[in-house]
């Protein structure tokens, strides 16, 4: 974890820029990044289901004020827009945002950062709730990932009758493809994923002898990283950061 | 979300957000994620109009008891109107067609 001194200078621009995602389509994203050449490693955050909100913006500066470039895809974009939570109203009327195309905005994230004077090779991704099954499944189904952040990721794991057009296969099917390493935040009162559920994606991932880390917190629900939220628990937060910003040490730079 | 249960309903009346009353085409009606009820999950109605954009919207969200409740509270109120015979069953295109030709 990246610690300012007190006499150190800091500086951070972050702003709102365009990018192409899926299909060629442009679309809009949110990027801080750490002022200087660098380089600096990056990091794709992809937002929760709820939206592309405050709490996403604030996640994108952290990761920038720890050294990452940091860019978050809006990919509700084609949605339509309003206030964060009148478009994540309208998603999730509709059943979520169509994992193809979610991957698709992600790789186009990704080749963005790429295509950055200041980065170095390196990018990883993180997500939560929605935002969590999806870095899983594009740890799996991505190529150019080098670290990847899933926390409290619902349905990874799912049975036949909760696949839908949008969401048509369970990430967890998919484990075999994983091409980088994983962490895993969990909370065991959360209902999506349940405990059970994380200690089946954590089985798939033994059985093919994928490199990843869970850590399941006690007195911890859904979202407890969200300190908007009745979810919040202080005390596991700040140690899924510690966790999150260690293993982005380890696997970014 | 993380539960993805949703239904989409076509409707007609108004809902009221903020100081303006706006017309309402449409309900979604959701187990998922609420925003501002402190609970992991409820039953969200959005009533909003589709055309319009996703800004008209006027939301509710509900615990599961609440949630019930209201339903049946509706149900005794429709046929309770019903067994009245005051129940004005038809379209609200057709209400609106049929002022427009007494003025």
């Amino acid at each position: 974890m990246h610690t300012y001194q007190t006499n150190q200078y800091e500086g951070m621009i972050a702003e709102t820029v365009t990018m192409r995602g899926h299909n060629g389509d442009i679309i809009n994203a949110y990027v801080a990044r750490p002022l200087g050449a660098g380089p600096f490693p990056g990091m794709i955050v992809i937002h929760h289901a709820p939206g592309w909100d405050e709490w996403y913006r604030e996640c994108t500066r952290r990761f920038a004020h720890h050294g990452l470039v940091a860019i978050s895809p809006n990919l509700y974009f084609r949605d339509g827009h309003g206030t964060p939570e009148d478009v994540g109203a309208k998603v999730r009327a509709a059943g979520g945002a169509p994992d193809a195309r979610v991957l698709g905005d992600l790789d186009g994230a990704n080749a963005w950062l790429r295509s950055q004077p200041y980065l170095t090779r390196k990018v990883g991704i993180f997500g939560t709730c929605s935002g969590g099954r999806q870095a899983f499944l594009a740890g799996c189904k991505l190529k150019g990932l080098d670290a990847i952040i899933e926390c409290w990721g619902g349905r990874v794991v799912m049975s036949k009758e909760e696949l839908t057009p949008n969401q048509p296969a369970a990430p967890i099917d998919f484990t075999k493809d994983l091409s980088a390493p994983l962490l895993g935040l969990f909370g065991l009162e959360d209902k999506s994923p349940t405990p059970e559920q994380v200690d089946q994606h954590e089985a798939e991932l033994k059985k093919h002898g994928k490199n990843f880390e869970f850590h399941r917190y006690a007195g911890a629900g859904h979202g407890f990283f969200y300190y908007d939220r009745a979810a919040y628990r202080q005390e596991q937060a700040v140690d899924g950061w510690k966790k999150v910003f260690a293993f982005l040490d380890k696997n970014l730079r | 979300m993380c539960t993805m249960i949703a239904h989409q309903v076509k409707i007609e009346g108004r809902g009221k957000s903020g100081p303006d009353w706006i017309e309402v085409r449409e309900a979604y009606v959701s187990y998922d994620h609420p925003y501002d009820l402190p609970l992991e999950h409820a039953l969200n109605i959005d009533f909003v109009n589709e055309a319009v954009g996703p800004s008209a919207r006027v939301a509710v969200e509900l615990s599961v008891d609440a949630a019930r409740q209201l339903v049946k509270t509706i149900q005794a109120v429709l046929a309770q109107a019903d067994e009245r015979g005051v129940l004005e069953d038809r379209p609200l295109a057709a209400v609106s067609a049929s002022c427009s030709v007494q003025s």
